[in-house]
């Protein structure tokens, strides 16, 4: 990064700065003519004699004569204004560009900042400097070099002008530069500080909100938000005192400068009329300077204006350059790696005087200093308990952090100096808290395969063009050129021959994470779509059959109605029972059918419309008789009733309106909010007795009408049936198994039924199937829709994905109870045969079950072999053991 | 069965038989209708109590924790209410209980049976009366307990 604004423009801008030069240049004569011709006119065509005049060999009267410069005016005013929207259009495209790259180098930074240096600069703080701070910056590259010219040569070409018509008039236009050349600097240095102070509290203010967010939990805990309101109050408020002053110093400098633009004409007036009246002047060069003194006036407002704005920006770019230079940048090139081929990483690793300090704490602590040496491959524990640098250890092994000093070598490669290429592919550090990001579960996954892109993708020529400009734009910016739509992942390094073996090697990690079952539940919830999983559609309609015959075994029998469109289901809605499907819209709402016509008009069909009514009716009174009395917002009307607490009042004066003819005489919106009544009735769960056997075929009849429509042009609102036959797409896959209701008021038999459903789904060999659509759960920002202890398999899974050769297990199974965690570690003993295993254990007497211990106490390696030697009583290790 | 004939139901538990109609209908609106078969556990030992039950058909055992495993110590019918006790004294489940074949129960969860209590002294005061009946029937037995305990003892002492 430059240390100043000025050499960030000039290294990475020169080329489009002279261009805007060179055009502001050319605009120039263009822009002297406009301001001479009206004098021309105003003298000669207007004012003159002798004509016929010569113009271009043409020879023409007075008013011809006027209307050719006149129309040459019109042409120069054109040309000026062509030249302006170029010149503007060419100095956006500039200041966005060095925008872009500014963007682009901050986190690039980031992205290479030395670790502890995140510790003094908070998530929010970057996030605002690198969207917020910049912004500006943009819109002042674009004018720095081409607004300065343009208008300081308009000023000159103006001032030229005027020196040019009377030396005079010209001195007095000046007079008053050198008291404004002199103050406003003056002025503008006291904003710059106040800009300085303004932006270090804008930064803070980010970095307490980001706090503030994501300690939310605790604010709540506590009742601190009183105390956090007060203090952001302050903070604001420290900020609006800054803010205040430098309004007052801003607008002072505005009002100085805009007074001395007013006193000026005083000089023309009194000078340039006195030399008009005394014949040196002639009246038309009068005119002429006072047109041109108010056009002066607008570039010296712009030249002024940009003053402030380049302070603006140097002040800003200083405070970036301050945070996003810090001494210890990760060296770009380790970064870069341009390996033809990685290595895979065998023979030793060796910790020769390792401090494994970070440099920013290595002043404060004593020193530490680790050496071992491991034969590779073997399965080692670390064994220390805290502050015995156990942690630290495992992040330089992994490569995540690097040490103070001393190096940890693998094969004779100090990995602190080993190329990320190399670290990223043949280490997996995998930590106790792996951060997953917004996306499904797969992205996840294959997120830590992507270290460059490998195959590009072929685009159709259409799309072609599209990459290739959106490339050329990355390149004149100096972003990246690769393309995140290729495919990122060298199936070969990892050993896999494809895409779809890539898939099954998931299944595979998922499974030696212990993460098969989650991934299998989640997939049983997904909703399928049926013309990207075919087969997996087709076997769910196996497996619901094959459920069918399951459910009418003794000890499931009576646990689920199933679905049928001859049969009226009494644990389903009457909404649901007559539209029996899935609404793909908003079109149709379960919770009120009475706003689609076609439903109203299916009712009326059947001869349903006034039963509805009737039972809307029934139902109104008996709400109203149970909850009337029940205080306003109690649980429990807002878990029993069918009308909220809200409308209860408005259906308690329905009741009382309805005339002596019956409910059916009400009007249509009364009978209307009866019937949305009618339709929340499940016969199973509110024992009601409205929906008789009667009234089940009827609406059964109505199913029906609704399904097949009037023959006419009448639009069914969009429904996924429920069809025997056919998968819906609208419910989750374990819905389209179940193809049924759980009857009401069976305990526990979502569970019972929920155990059937997967057995089937197991026995019919979905199960990866199943798993393959989990995979495409979306797992919310940070993986907060998964649990922590599946946010940590998928850390594991995704380590074993990598095939690497070192992997380093940092209490990485802790949120994992204890059969899972067993399971986990006897997986990756056998997993990774053959190949390193470092792993920190919790527990000592874990450590017996590896190869090699080393002991670490204090930041020194206090004993080191194979657990069986060292497990006595008279050991570091021993005592370890026993104390658990 | 719907809401009319559960209300008739819980007419017939004497706790319930004072209330008056509109209560004891959102009483059985508010309550769920469960079906236990032959055998099914309606709650076991040392769950948390969540609710109440009336029995409207079937019979249910009330097994109690021996060394020996559960021993069946009681016999709930028709109209009966159970599961009041925990909820009044948030404890857990002191016994399982068993459908003995096919049972039809209400469950009145804990919310709704506290309110009527709350809200109903004549109910409150059946409840008082129920535990008081039922501490002196505990009482008795503690009684013949300690008696029975002293005689052996005092037959056995003598052999000492």
């Amino acid at each position: 990064m430059e240390p100043t604004i000025l050499k960030f423009i000039v290294r990475h801008s020169a080329r489009e700065q002279v261009a805007l030069l060179v055009m502001t240049v050319a605009a120039f004569p263009f822009l002297y003519l406009s301001l001479d011709l009206p004098k021309t006119i105003v003298n000669e065509a207007i004012g003159g004699s002798e004509f016929p005049r010569e113009l271009l060999g043409h020879s023409l009267d007075q008013i011809p004569y006027l209307l050719v410069l006149s129309t040459v005016f019109l042409a120069l005013v054109l040309v000026n204004g062509a030249f302006k929207y170029v010149i503007n259009v060419y100095r956006g495209v500039v200041g966005e560009r060095m925008l872009r790259r500014l963007r682009y180098q901050l986190y690039e930074n980031v992205l290479r900042f030395p670790l502890p240096h995140f510790r003094k600069l908070s998530q929010g703080e970057i996030v605002s400097m690198v969207t917020g701070e910049t912004e500006p910056l943009g819109g002042y590259i674009g004018d720095a070099v081409a607004l300065p010219a343009f208008q300081g040569g308009t000023l000159l070409t103006i001032l030229v002008f005027m020196f040019v018509q009377d030396p005079v008039l010209g001195a007095a236009a000046v007079a008053l530069y050198p008291i404004q050349a002199y103050l406003i600097p003056k002025l503008q240095r006291r904003i710059n500080a106040l800009k300085k102070e303004r932006v270090v509290h804008v930064r803070k203010l980010s970095e307490r909100i980001g706090e503030t967010v994501n300690g939310i939990h605790e604010v709540h805990a506590h009742d601190t938000a009183r105390f956090e309101l007060a203090d952001y109050a302050e903070r604001i408020g420290e900020i609006y005192r800054i803010r205040y002053q430098m309004y007052v110093l801003k607008f002072f400098v505005k009002f100085l400068n805009n007074f001395i633009a007013q006193i000026t004409p005083f000089f023309f007036y009194a000078i340039g009329g006195y030399l008009v009246i005394t014949g040196d002047l002639s009246f038309g060069a009068l005119v002429a300077v006072l047109a041109a003194y108010k056009d002066l006036s607008s570039p010296w407002k712009e030249l002024l204006d940009f003053y402030q704005t380049k302070e603006d920006a140097r002040v800003k770019y200083e405070l970036l350059y301050e945070s996003f230079q810090p001494p210890g940048l990760l060296d770009p090139s380790l970064r870069r790696g341009d390996l033809t081929e990685v290595p895979r990483l065998s023979g030793v690793l060796r910790a020769v005087k390792l401090d494994v300090r970070e440099d920013a704490d290595a002043g404060s602590g004593h020193e530490t200093s680790m050496s071992f040496r491991v034969e590779m491959p073997a399965r080692v524990a670390l064994v220390g308990g805290s502050g015995s640098g156990r942690k630290r250890l495992a992040t330089i092994i992994g490569a995540v952090r690097r040490p103070h000093s001393g190096s940890l070598l693998v094969s004779g490669v100090d990995l602190a100096r080993a190329p990320q290429m190399l670290t990223g592919a043949r280490i997996a550090y995998v930590g106790q808290d792996p951060k997953l990001r917004a996306g499904t579960l797969r992205d996840n996954l294959f997120y830590v395969l992507k270290h460059r892109p490998i195959t590009p993708v072929s685009y159709d020529s259409a799309t072609a063009g599209v990459v290739a400009a959106r490339l050329r734009d990355a390149r004149l910016a100096g972003n990246s050129e690769d393309d995140t739509g290729a495919d990122w992942i060298d199936y070969a390094d990892i050993g896999v021959d494809g895409r779809e073996s890539l898939e099954h090697r998931a299944l595979e990690a998922l499974t030696i994470a212990d993460m098969a079952d989650d991934a299998f539940a989640l997939g049983l919830q997904a909703m399928l779509d049926p013309a990207a999983h075919p087969s997996l559609v087709e076997r769910a309609l196996q497996a619901r059959a094959e459920l069918r015959h399951r459910l009418d075994e003794p000890e499931l029998a009576g646990l689920v109605e199933p679905f049928d469109p001859s049969v009226y289901n009494t644990n389903m809605s009457v909404a649901e029972n007559l539209v029996f499907g899935t609404p793909r819209d908003d079109a149709l709402r379960l919770d009120d059918p009475t706003a689609s016509p076609y439903v109203l008009r299916v009712l009326d069909d059947t001869g349903l419309t006034d039963d509805f009514v009737e039972m809307g009716r029934s139902v109104a009174q008996l709400m109203v008789e149970l909850f009337a009395d029940i205080e306003p917002g109690s649980e429990l009307v807002e878990q029993f009733s069918f009308i909220s607490g809200d409308d209860l009042p408005q259906y308690k004066s329905l009741l009382a309106r309805i005339p002596a003819a019956g409910a059916t005489a009400l009007g249509e919106s009364d009978r209307r909010m009866l019937m949305a009544l009618a339709f929340r009735i499940t016969p199973a769960r509110h024992r009601l007795g409205l929906i008789d056997a009667a009234m089940q075929d009827r609406l059964l009849a109505a199913r029906e009408l609704f399904a097949r429509g009037f023959g006419d042009d009448a639009a069914r609102p969009a429904v996924d049936f429920f069809d025997a036959e056919r998968f819906n797409p609208a419910v989750s896959l374990q819905d389209n198994v179940l193809f049924g209701r759980l009857v009401y008021g069976k305990p526990r038999s979502a569970v019972r039924v929920g155990a059937a459903v997967r057995e089937v789904v197991e026995k019919l060999g979905m199960r990866e199937a199943v798993i393959a659509a989990g995979l495409d759960f979306s797992v919310g920002v940070g993986g907060s829709r998964l649990s922590p202890s599946q946010r940590q398999k998928v850390g594991i899974a995704r380590a074993v994905l990598k095939r690497p050769d070192i992997m380093v297990v940092d209490e990485a199974t802790a949120v994992l109870d204890g059969g899972s965690q067993e399971r986990v570690l006897e997986n990756l003993f056998r997993e990774m045969q053959g190949r390193t295993l470092i792993w920190l254990v919790q527990h000592a007497s874990l450590a017996r079950r590896f190869e090699r211990v080393i002991v670490l106490e204090d930041g020194h390696v206090v004993e080191e072999g194979e657990p069986q030697a060292l497990d006595r009583p008279d050991t570091v290790f021993g005592q370890l053991v026993a104390a658990h | 069965m719907d809401l009319q004939t559960e209300v008739e139901l819980l007419r017939k538990v004497p706790m319930f038989a004072k209330l008056e109609p509109a209560k004891l209908k959102l009483l059985a609106f508010t309550s769920q209708a469960l079906t236990f078969e032959d055998g099914e556990m309606i709650f076991r030992a040392g769950e948390h109590a969540d609710s109440a039950y009336v029995i409207m058909d079937g019979e249910i055992e009330i097994l109690s924790p021996t060394d020996a495993g559960p021993v069946v110590s009681g016999l709930l019918g028709r109209n009966e209410l159970f599961g009041e006790l925990a909820v009044l004294t948030n404890s857990p489940r002191s016994a399982a209980l068993r459908a003995r074949g096919a049972v039809r129960a209400l469950r009145i969860s804990d919310d709704m049976f506290l309110k009527l209590l709350a809200e109903n002294s004549e109910v409150a005061l059946d409840v008082m009366r129920q535990l008081s009946v039922k501490l002196t029937r505990t009482h008795h037995q503690y009684e013949e307990l300690r008696r029975e305990l002293e005689r052996r003892t005092s037959a056995s002492s003598p052999l000492d």
